[in-house]
C-alpha cells in the first residue's frame, strides 16, 4: 500500500534536502524550526491489465454515451486526436498509453468496417512532433499504417483551409477547430491526464484549435483569474474551455473522450534514478553515496551531455485509470483519480516557497529548458499546483533553484529567443507585453512558416508561457533564482542568488528574518490542498 | 624675454614699416594650402591693408583652384579671427577684393600657367615661395621635383616673362646638413663642409631611380609576389579586386623604394633626410638660375604652432613633433633617442611669417641674402627640458584609453638611436610572426580579433620605428643655427612692427609655450580622449548599427554561409546524401567526405567559384522532387539548428523597417528554398535539370567574388534601390566586392583577413553565434528517415563523383604545373 504525501517539519535532525537543479542536483539544509517540506505520495498501484481496462472503458462509457463500438459504422468519418509530446512528463517507457488506447480504438473501428480514419496530434500551438516522437506515441504499427498515406498528421493551427469556425460562445469567444475533426462523424480524443489541468473540454477546444480561438483564454486576464488553473472549478481558463465545449456540443460535434491517469513513478523503485524519489531520511548509505556521486558526476559533465543523458530517460510511470465516454462525466472521474495521486493536505500558507526545478517541463521534451520555460515551470506550473489558496502568502517570496542558462533550442524555440532578446529587454510586465508585442509575434510570417514546416513553437507561444506566470507575478513580493545565470535571471526580472542561504537572506528583506519556509518536494508531482 | 630695444630710424628712414612697404603690392604665394602658407595669407589680409594676394594653387582632381582656395585656405580656422573682427559679409567682400587664385604647379616647367596666369604672375611685385614637399619621407623624385626644381622653375618662368619681382624663397635651416656646431646664415655652397654635388645629375638620378623602380616592380617575380601578397590579404575575392589590390601593392612598393632611395642618398652625402637634401640643392639651383630675379632665402628651423598670431596654438596639420608627442602621450613610444643636452630648434609659425614679411617689406639686397629663423642660439630649448615639459604636461593632463583609464607616460632614458631601433625591430619581427601565424589559423568572429589586435600592436611598433628612423636625427642634431641677419632685421623694425610682425625668437618663453600653447593645441587637434570614465554615449559599434538600421536604407543583402548559418555547401550535401542511407553506405559517405575535405578546403580557398562548380557535379543525377521533399527536413535539421538567431533577427528587423531584403548565396536553390519566406528575394545557384534529375552543371556563374557584386548591382537597378543607401552582410573576403559596392558593409563573424580589413575601413562587425543549446553533431548527417524507403539514395552519385574527382584533381595539378 503506497504511503500518502506528508508535510515534514524541519528540525535539527532533518538531513539535507534534495533539490532538483535542472540537469543537476543540490543538497540543501533548510533552517530548522521554521521550515517544512511537502512530500508527494508514493506511486499508486498501476492497473494490472491496462489493455483489459481500456477495452472495458470503451465498452462501458461514463455519462451520456453509448459504447464506442456502437458509435462506429461503415462509411463514417472517424478522427482520433491525441495529446502531443508535452505529455506525459518525462516521456514514458514504451508502449505509450496513447499507443495502447489508439490500437484498441482502431481494432474496434476495423471490426466495425470504418475505413476513413485520420489520426491528429492535438498540439494546438506547440511544435510539430517529429517522426520519432510520433512513433513513440502511437507505436510503429500505427505509424507505418497511417503516416505514409498522410493519415497521421500534426494539427496545423495556421492552415486556413483546414480550420473551421464552429460558432461563438455566450461570452463572444470564437470557437475554431481543425476542419477534419469538426467534419468527422466522431472525434475520439485520447488523453493522458498528467496533472489536473489537462483533459476535459480543454483537450478538443484547445488542442485542436487556432490562435483566433485560443487567445480568448490564453491571456493575462484569464490567467490572473485562474486560481489555480490546476483546480478546474476555480479556473477561468477552464470555464472558457467549457463554454467552447458547449458550442462544439451544440454544433453537433460528437466527442468520445478517453482519459487516462498515471501514477507518479517517474524515477522508478529500482534503477539509477530511484534514489531521487526516496525521502531523504530513508536514504541508505548506498543511496547517499549514489546521490553524491551522481551530483559530482553531473557537475563535471558538459551541459550538452548532461542534457542528452536526462532527456533520454523514459519513465516507468504507468496507467492508474482509464475512463471513456461523455467529456464532462469522464473528466470528473479523471480529476478525482489525479487528485488521489497528487493531493497533499497542507495547513496554512507560508512566507517563502522554495522549489528545485527539474530538467523537464511540458515544452522542452527533447529540447532545451530556456529561461522563459524556467519561469513558466516555476511560476506557472509549480506555483499553481494548489487547491484552495496558494502555498505562499500574498507578497511572499518564491525561491527556485535552476541553472537558468542563456540557452535556447534554435529549431524548437525561435520566437522565444526573440522574445527574450527584445520583449523582456523592454519589460517583464505581462499586461504591457500582451498589449505591446503579442500581435506582432502571433502574426509573424516567419514564425508561422517555422511552426508549419519545421518544428517550432508558434510565434505567440512564449507569451503564453509568460502569462502562465501572471498570477504568480501579481501575487508574489519577490522571485529569487538560486544558482542561475545572472544575466538571464536579471532579464527575467528576478533576483539571482548563489546559494540557498543567500537567497533566504535576500528574501528576509521582503518577508522579514523569521519568515516561514515551505519546500515543495517535486518531482514527482504533488498538488497542495491548502487550508 | 623681451627684445632689446633698438634705435629705430624715423619714418623717413631706410626701413619703412612692413604694412606700409607692402601696401598696394601684389604678392604671389605658393604653398598657400600648407601650414606656413596659410599663416602668411592670413597675416597679409589682416595686417597689411590693401595688398593683393595671389595664390598659386594646383588644381585638385575634382576641384578647381577657386574651390580649393575657399575650402582649403579661407575656411581654415586661421581666418576666424579676421572673420569675427569684420563680420562674415565684410570678410567675404575683403577676400573677393584682395585674394585670387591662379592655377599652377611648381612641379611643371613654366609652372603650368596659362596666358592669364602668366599675366598675373608678371604683374606681381613679390613672390613668396613656400610650397614644399615637407614630409621627411617623401619619395626622392617627388622631393626633387618640388624642393629642388621648384624654386628654379619659378625664377626661370619669371625670367621668361622678363619680370624681376622680389622672390622670397622659404627653405630650412637643416640645409646645413648633419653637423655639430655653428651653422651661419650663408649659402649652402659656401659652407666648408659642403659636399660638392651637381644638382643636375641628382635630378637625373632621381628620375632614373623612379624609372628603374617602376621597371623593377614589373618583373614577373615581383608581380607574382605582389599577387600573392594581395591574395594573402584579401583572399579569394575575385580577379578584379585582386588585380586592383595587386596594383596598389606594386605602386606602394615603388613609392617605398623611392622613399628609401631618398633617405639613403641624403644620408650618403650628409643630410638627415631627403627633405633637407633636396632643399639644399634647391637653394643651390635657385642661385645658379635666378638670372636677374632678386632672391632672399628665409630658413626656418622646425616650425610649430603659433605663439600668438592669429591666435596662440594655431596649427594646421600634424607634421613632425606632434605625432611623436601623441604617440608618447598614448604610451606607445617607450623610448626615443636623442641627446638630452642637445637643442631642439623649434620656432613658432607666426614668427616665421613675420620674418618672411619683414624680408619682403625690406626688399631685395644687392646680393641674395639668407635669413635663418631659429631659436637655438638666442633662446635654446634643450631636449631634456622639452621631454620634461611634455611628460609633466601629460602627467598632469593624461590622455585616456578606450576604457577611460588614464595613460601613464613612459620615462625616457635617452639611449642611442641604434639601441632603440634594434629594440623596436625585434618587437616588430616578433609581432609580425605572431600575426602571420594567427592569420594562417581558421579563426572567425571574436577570435579573429586577436589577429587584428596583434596587427594593431605591430602597426604601433612600426610607427614608432618610423618616427625613430625619420626624426631621430633631429633629436640628435647638435647644429646651432646662427641668426645674426634675423636679429639685424629685428633691430631695424619699428616699435610698432616689433609688435605686429614680431620675429624675434627671444620673446618665446618655452615653458609657457609648450605647456599652455602648443600641447593643448596638439591635444585638441588630435581628437584624443581627455576625460576619464567609460563612454556614456553609444559606442562605435552601436553608432554603426544605428546607421545600418536607419529607416532610410534601401536594401539589405545577405550572404548565407557563416553569415546567417554556421553551415556550408558540403554540410547540406552530406545531410541530403545521408538522408536515405543506412549502415555501411553511411560510413562510406562519411569516409569519402573526410578524405576529400582537405582538397575541398584548399580549392575553396583558391577560388570559390571553381570549388562550387566542381562540388556541384556531385549532384549529377540527383532526383529533383526528392531533394525538394527533403528540403523541409534540411531546414529543421541543418539550417535552423545551425542558424545564428541574431542574424535571422537582423533580416527581420530590416524587413520591418521597410528595407528590401535579398539573400545572395552560392548554395543550391532547393537547399535554401525553405528560407524564402525570410527574405523578399532569394538569389541562389541553380543547377541544370534533365528529366527531373540534376545534371550537376551550373546554369550561370556561381555568385562569388565580383559576380556577387554584379548580381547585387543588377538587383538594385531592377528594384530602383540606391546601393549607397544599402547594406550588405558577409563573412569572407571572397564577398569583398559585394561589401565594397554598398554604402554600409557589415562583416559578420569575419575570418582573420576580413576582420583586419573591416577594422581598417571602419565597417560594422557583427559577431553572431549559434544559440547556446543548439543541437551539436560532429557531422552534418541526417537522422533516420523511413517515410518512404523506395526513394533512391544519392549515394550512386557520390560514387560517380568520387570517381571523377581523382581525374579532376589530376587535371588541376597538371594545369598548375
Amino acid at each position: 500500500m503506497p504511503r500518502p504525501g506528508l508535510v515534514l517539519d524541519v528540525d535539527r535532525s532533518t538531513p539535507p534536502v534534495l533539490f532538483n537543479h535542472g540537469e543537476q542536483l543540490r543538497l540543501e539544509k533548510l533552517p530548522a524550526g521554521r521550515s517544512r517540506i511537502i512530500y508527494p505520495a508514493e506511486p499508486l498501484e498501476p492497473l494490472a491489465d491496462p489493455d483489459g481496462a481500456i477495452a472495458h472503458a470503451l465498452a462501458h462509457p461514463i455519462g451520456d454515451s453509448e459504447p464506442l463500438a456502437a458509435l462506429l459504422r461503415p462509411g463514417m468519418k472517424l478522427t482520433i486526436a491525441f495529446d502531443d509530446v508535452s505529455l506525459p512528463l518525462p516521456p514514458m517507457r514504451a508502449p505509450d498509453i496513447r499507443q495502447r488506447v489508439i490500437e484498441a480504438v482502431l481494432d474496434l473501428a476495423a471490426a466495425a468496417g470504418v475505413d476513413d480514419v485520420m489520426l491528429i496530434a492535438a498540439l494546438a500551438l506547440h511544435r510539430r512532433m517529429t517522426e520519432d516522437e510520433l512513433r513513440h506515441a502511437v507505436g510503429d504499427r500505427v505509424y507505418d499504417a497511417f503516416a505514409p498515406h498522410g493519415l497521421l498528421v500534426n494539427h496545423d493551427a495556421e492552415d486556413p483551409d483546414n480550420l473551421k469556425e464552429i460558432g461563438t460562445t455566450r461570452h463572444g469567444e470564437v470557437v475554431e477547430i481543425n476542419r477534419r475533426a469538426a467534419e468527422s462523424d466522431l472525434i475520439v480524443y485520447v488523453n493522458i491526464n498528467l496533472v489536473a489541468m489537462d483533459g476535459g473540454w480543454k483537450s478538443t477546444a484547445t488542442g485542436l484549435s487556432s490562435y483566433r480561438s485560443l487567445r480568448h483564454h490564453h491571456n493575462v486576464e484569464t490567467m490572473e483569474h485562474s486560481r489555480s488553473f490546476m483546480d478546474r472549478h476555480n479556473s477561468e481558463l477552464h470555464r472558457s474551455n467549457w463554454r467552447m465545449g458547449e458550442v462544439l456540443r451544440d454544433a453537433g460535434i460528437k466527442v468520445f473522450q478517453i482519459e487516462t491517469t498515471m501514477n507518479n513513478d517517474v524515477f522508478g523503485t529500482t534503477g539509477p534514478l530511484a534514489v531521487l524519489q526516496k525521502r531523504e531520511w530513508e536514504w541508505t548509505t548506498r543511496d547517499r553515496v549514489a546521490v553524491h556521486a551522481m551530483k559530482a558526476g553531473l557537475d563535471r559533465m558538459p551541459a550538452g551531455a548532461r542534457r542528452n543523458l536526462f532527456h533520454s530517460w523514459r519513465a516507468p510511470h504507468a496507467m492508474t485509470s482509464v475512463q471513456a465516454g461523455e467529456v464532462d462525466a469522464v473528466h470528473e472521474v479523471t480529476t478525482a483519480n489525479v487528485y488521489a495521486q497528487h493531493l497533499v493536505p497542507v495547513e496554512g500558507q507560508t512566507d517563502i516557497l522554495t522549489m528545485g526545478l527539474p530538467y523537464i517541463g511540458p515544452y522542452n521534451v527533447n529540447s532545451v529548458m530556456n529561461p522563459i520555460l524556467v519561469m513558466c515551470l516555476g511560476l506557472g506550473y509549480f506555483f499553481n499546483l494548489y487547491r484552495g489558496r496558494p502555498l505562499v502568502r500574498e507578497g511572499g517570496v518564491v525561491i527556485m533553484s535552476h541553472p537558468t542558462p542563456w540557452d535556447f533550442h534554435p529549431v524548437h524555440h525561435p520566437s522565444y529567443i526573440d522574445f527574450f532578446e527584445q520583449v523582456l529587454a523592454d519589460t517583464t510586465d505581462p499586461r504591457v507585453i500582451e498589449e505591446r508585442y503579442e500581435r506582432q509575434f502571433a502574426e509573424d510570417e516567419w514564425y508561422r512558416h517555422l511552426y508549419r514546416t519545421s518544428h517550432a513553437y508558434h510565434g505567440v507561444h512564449p507569451f503564453y508561457m509568460w502569462y502562465w506566470g501572471a498570477h504568480a507575478l501579481a501575487h508574489l513580493g519577490r522571485v529569487i533564482i538560486v544558482g542561475g545565470d545572472r544575466a538571464a535571471v536579471h532579464r527575467l526580472g528576478f533576483t539571482p542568488a548563489s546559494s540557498l542561504s543567500d537567497a533566504l537572506e535576500l528574501a528576509s528583506d521582503t518577508v522579514g528574518p523569521h519568515a516561514t519556509i515551505t519546500h515543495l518536494h517535486n518531482p514527482p508531482i504533488l498538488m497542495a490542498d491548502v487550508t | 624675454m623681451t627684445p632689446e630695444p633698438s634705435p629705430h630710424p624715423a619714418p623717413a628712414g631706410p626701413a619703412p614699416d612692413v604694412a606700409g612697404a607692402l601696401e598696394g603690392k601684389r604678392i604671389l604665394i605658393t604653398g598657400a594650402t600648407g601650414f606656413l602658407g596659410t599663416n602668411i595669407v592670413e597675416r597679409l589680409l589682416r595686417c597689411v591693408p590693401d595688398c593683393e594676394v595671389v595664390l598659386l594653387i594646383r588644381p585638385g582632381r575634382r576641384s578647381t583652384v577657386d574651390q580649393r582656395l575657399r575650402r582649403e585656405v579661407l575656411r581654415n580656422d586661421a581666418f576666424d579671427r579676421l572673420r569675427n573682427e569684420l563680420g562674415t559679409d565684410a570678410f567675404d567682400a575683403l577676400c573677393d577684393r584682395r585674394v585670387s587664385a591662379v592655377a599652377g604647379d611648381v612641379t611643371t616647367n613654366g609652372l603650368g600657367l596659362d596666358d592669364a596666369g602668366q599675366a598675373v604672375l608678371a604683374s606681381c611685385d613679390v613672390v613668396i615661395h613656400s610650397a614644399a614637399a615637407v614630409s621627411f619621407d617623401s619619395p626622392l623624385d617627388a622631393a626633387v621635383e618640388v624642393n629642388l626644381l621648384g624654386p628654379t622653375r619659378i625664377v626661370e618662368t619669371l625670367g621668361s616673362l622678363g619680370v624681376t619681382p622680389h622672390l622670397v624663397a622659404v627653405s630650412t635651416c637643416y640645409v646645413a646638413g648633419s653637423r655639430r656646431g655653428n651653422a651661419p646664415e650663408q649659402h649652402v655652397a659656401d659652407s666648408p663642409w659642403f659636399v660638392d654635388l651637381d644638382w643636375r645629375s641628382e635630378v637625373d638620378a632621381a628620375r632614373r631611380a623612379r624609372r628603374d623602380a617602376e621597371a623593377d616592380s614589373r618583373t614577373p617575380e615581383r608581380l607574382e609576389g605582389f599577387r600573392s601578397d594581395a591574395r594573402r590579404e584579401i583572399g579569394a575575392a575575385g580577379t578584379p579586386l585582386l588585380a586592383a589590390r595587386t596594383e596598389q601593392l606594386r605602386a606602394r612598393w615603388v613609392a617605398d623604394r623611392m622613399v628609401e632611395a631618398g633617405r639613403s642618398r641624403a644620408a650618403s652625402v650628409g643630410w638627415p633626410d631627403a627633405y633637407a637634401f633636396t632643399k639644399a640643392l634647391g637653394e643651390r639651383a635657385l642661385l645658379e638660375n635666378r638670372g636677374a630675379v632678386p632672391v632672399s632665402i628665409v630658413r626656418p628651423s622646425i616650425i610649430e604652432s603659433a605663439l600668438a598670431e592669429p591666435f596662440p596654438g594655431w596649427i594646421r596639420g600634424f607634421r613632425m613633433a606632434e605625432p611623436i608627442i601623441l604617440s608618447y602621450a598614448r604610451g606607445l613610444l617607450k623610448e626615443f633617442p636623442g641627446v638630452p643636452e642637445g637643442v631642439v630648434d623649434v620656432i613658432p609659425v607666426d614668427l616665421v611669417t613675420a620674418a618672411i614679411l619683414t624680408v619682403a617689406a625690406r626688399g631685395p639686397l644687392d646680393t641674395s641674402d639668407v635669413v635663418q629663423v631659429a631659436s637655438g642660439v638666442a633662446n635654446p630649448l634643450r631636449y631634456r627640458r622639452l621631454v620634461d615639459l611634455v611628460s609633466g604636461y601629460f602627467t598632469q593632463h593624461p590622455l585616456y584609453d578606450r576604457k577611460g583609464q588614464p595613460i601613464v607616460v613612459p620615462t625616457w632614458s635617452f639611449p642611442g638611436r641604434g639601441r632603440v631601433q634594434a629594440q623596436l625591430k625585434r618587437a616588430n619581427d616578433t609581432l609580425g610572426r605572431a600575426e602571420r601565424a594567427l592569420s594562417a589559423l581558421p579563426l572567425r568572429g571574436r577570435q579573429a580579433q586577436w589577429s587584428a589586435d596583434v596587427e594593431t600592436r605591430r602597426e604601433d611598433v612600426e610607427r614608432a620605428l618610423g618616427y625613430v628612423e625619420l626624426y631621430g636625427a633631429y633629436a640628435e642634431c647638435e647644429a646651432l643655427y646662427e641668426i645674426d641677419n634675423l636679429l639685424a632685421l629685428v633691430d631695424a623694425q619699428s616699435d610698432e612692427d616689433q609688435r605686429t610682425f614680431c620675429c624675434d625668437p627671444r620673446v618665446v618663453d618655452w615653458d609657457d609655450y609648450v605647456r599652455t600653447i602648443h600641447l593643448p593645441s596638439v591635444v585638441t587637434h588630435a581628437r584624443v580622449r581627455t576625460t576619464a570614465g567609460a563612454d556614456r554615449g553609444p559606442d562605435r559599434t552601436e553608432r554603426l548599427r544605428r546607421q545600418v538600421l536607419a529607416p532610410e536604407r534601401h536594401l539589405a543583402a545577405f550572404d548565407l554561409e557563416n553569415t546567417l548559418i554556421a553551415s556550408n555547401v558540403v554540410s547540406s550535401y552530406l545531410w541530403l546524401a545521408s538522408r536515405h542511407l543506412t549502415g555501411t553506405d553511411r560510413l562510406r559517405l562519411v569516409a569519402d567526405a573526410l578524405r576529400s575535405a582537405p582538397g575541398w578546403l584548399s580549392m575553396d580557398r583558391r577560388d570559390r567559384s571553381d570549388f562550387l562548380r566542381y562540388f556541384y557535379r556531385r549532384y549529377d543525377g540527383a532526383p529533383l522532387d526528392q531533394l525538394r521533399a527533403d528540403a523541409d527536413g534540411l531546414l529543421s535539421d541543418l539550417l535552423l539548428a545551425r542558424a545564428f538567431p541574431g542574424a535571422i533577427r537582423r533580416v527581420r528587423e530590416h524587413r520591418r523597417l521597410g528595407h528590401r531584403t535579398v539573400l545572395i548565396t552560392g548554395a543550391l536553390d532547393v537547399v535554401v528554398e525553405p528560407l524564402r519566406p525570410l527574405f523578399d528575394d532569394v538569389i541562389a545557384t541553380e543547377l541544370g535539370t534533365d528529366a527531373g534529375r540534376f545534371t550537376g552543371e551550373l546554369l550561370s556563374a556561381p555568385p562569388t567574388g565580383e559576380t556577387r557584386a554584379q548580381i547585387l548591382m543588377d538587383y538594385a537597378d531592377a528594384h530602383d534601390c540606391d546601393l549607397g543607401e544599402s547594406v550588405a552582410y558577409a563573412d569572407s573576403t571572397s564577398d569583398l566586392p559585394m561589401l565594397e559596392v554598398v554604402g554600409f558593409p557589415v562583416a559578420v563573424n569575419p575570418e582573420t583577413r576580413l576582420s583586419a580589413l573591416a577594422r581598417k575601413r571602419g565597417w560594422l562587425v557583427e559577431n553572431w553565434e549559434r544559440a547556446n543549446g543548439s543541437p551539436r553533431g560532429v557531422l552534418p548527417l541526417s537522422g533516420r528517415w523511413s517515410d518512404d524507403r523506395s526513394r533512391t539514395p544519392l549515394l550512386r552519385r557520390l560514387v560517380n563523383a568520387s570517381g571523377s574527382r581523382s581525374d579532376d584533381a589530376g587535371r588541376t595539378k597538371a594545369a598548375r604545373r
